[in-house]
């Protein structure tokens, strides 16, 4: 340590800083991408584990347990090596011609935020006085048709600003994805540390990008709470 | 579809999977994936209770850096710091064992967010208890010691299970530096056997789903019995 000399100009500019670029823009991506999916299913099994139907509500139960119970790098590997074998050879073909890797990290990512999103929803849903859905069952709205109209926009947005921490959770969990050889911000961090043995550098650059996600995106859930939602909290 | 799956591969390797080479080699599997979630739990119990009550100090000069530890652990990936120990302290200390690295790891991160639940905790004590202890002449350390974390604690055993089973899912990160706990014996096993992928993974997520989801009963078990007791 005593005789580590310090070089950041490796890192600001040339090969490696193209690299860490590519690795922010991939984490961005993989991120991006994930969070809309697993918004989506997270609704949709959100509202199975409401419903009246019995079975139905069942398995979303299971869903949830299940996905949020076992390590996401487990998920991540059962997708990438073991999902073969119960995918349907259309999918496969498709998976081996586009990058499997990305795909594989997408898909894993996405179901396994999806259970926290789930709860997330189900959380705001329930926070929502049930006599509105009375009212709405009542003036001929099926079950559905009031989930949509009139109990889901009301929730969705009380559970934004948990939202949008699952969507930082996922930006840093997407950091997983470098396992199985997807070149995301940790890849190329680890990428260039081993290319010019300056770790301190590269683990610092990666570090700061991380902080700086986070900081923003706290940053702008606690405007959203103080100027949408009134509260105000300290700290 | 004649046999879809052949689950003999992990009764085959079933004991491997269960403690590793254990008693001939070292630990490994079921067994030191357990090791290294309970270690680091202990650990990081201590290490959230510092920090919180580092971070809610009177004294800025205190405060300020406890926060900002806790903000930069927060903001990180585990695996960043993960590969952070693993730099740094061969560096500062000289060789260390992948498993205690991994245990650094673990309970740094698990600190900063365990000091959340401690803060959390303290704060849920109502003020005039703090107030009547101050007015009976005791110290503010003793008013901590005596009247708010014991009250606090007892509180936050719920969170604290949650926190171990994130644990027993984050101890699976420890397969990247070559740690051989189950998910490093679970891809170890699928190198050599390279057939079974499908029954492998499957079969390891149940182990940790077992594993998780035991806890996570005992914490939701113990929420309502601790708002039962409160409630009398």
């Amino acid at each position: 340590m005593l005789n580590y000399t310090f070089d950041w100009s490796i890192i600001t500019s040339g090969q490696y800083f193209d690299w860490l670029v590519s690795g922010l823009i991939t984490t961005l991506k993989l991120s991006a991408i994930s969070i809309v999916m697993a918004f989506i299913l997270g609704l949709v099994i959100a509202v199975m584990r409401m419903s009246h139907n019995k079975p139905v509500r069942w398995f979303a139960h299971i869903y949830l347990e299940f996905f949020r119970n076992t390590p996401l790098l487990v998920q991540i590997f059962f997708w990438y090596f073991g999902s073969y074998k119960i995918l349907p050879t259309v999918i496969n073909d498709w998976l081996n011609k586009t990058g499997f890797e990305f795909a594989a990290a997408a898909i894993a990512l996405t179901i396994y935020t999806s259970a926290f999103i789930a709860e997330d929803i189900r959380s705001g849903v329930l926070s929502i006085p049930k006599e509105q859905m009375e009212a709405a069952r009542s003036a001929g709205f099926s079950y559905l048709r009031s989930m949509q109209y009139i109990i889901l926009p009301q929730a969705v947005r009380i559970t934004i600003p948990p939202l949008v921490n699952q969507f930082l959770n996922l930006a840093k969990n997407s950091s997983l994805a470098m396992t199985i050889g997807v070149m995301e911000m940790t890849y190329q961090a680890r990428q260039v540390e081993s290319y010019t043995f300056k770790g301190f550098e590269a683990f610092t650059a990666a570090t700061v990008v991380y902080l700086v996600l986070s900081i923003v995106i706290t940053a702008m859930v606690n405007l959203y709470n103080e100027k949408v939602l009134n509260i105000h909290k300290a700290a | 579809m004649e046999q879809m799956f052949n689950f003999s591969v992990i009764s085959d390797n079933f004991t491997y999977f269960m403690i590793g080479r254990f008693p001939h080699g070292p630990l490994g599997g079921v067994g030191l994936t357990l090791y290294l979630a309970v270690v680091s739990c202990i650990l990081s119990f201590f290490g959230g209770l510092i920090l919180g009550l580092l971070s809610i100090s009177r004294f800025p000069a205190v405060r300020y850096p406890a926060l900002a530890f806790i903000n930069l652990v927060r903001g990180m990936p585990l695996l960043m710091v993960i590969f952070w120990m693993y730099f740094l302290l061969p560096a500062l200390f000289g060789k260390i064992a992948e498993n205690n690295t991994v245990i650094m790891a673990l309970t740094l991160f698990t600190s900063a967010y365990m000091s959340r639940i401690v803060v959390a905790g303290i704060e849920g004590i109502p003020k005039g208890q703090t107030e009547a202890a101050l007015s009976t002449g005791l110290k503010s350390w003793q008013v901590m010691l005596y009247i708010v974390l014991p009250q606090g604690l007892r509180n936050m055993i719920p969170s604290f299970v949650n926190q171990f089973v994130s644990l027993i899912k984050d101890t699976s990160l420890a397969f990247i530096v070559g740690v051989s706990e189950l998910t490093h014996v679970a891809t170890q096993i699928n190198n050599r056997t390279m057939a079974f992928p499908t029954e492998i993974f499957i079969f390891i997520a149940l182990v940790y789903f077992i594993l998780c989801y035991a806890f996570t009963s005992l914490s939701r078990w113990l929420e309502q019995r601790l708002s039962w007791s409160k409630a009398i």
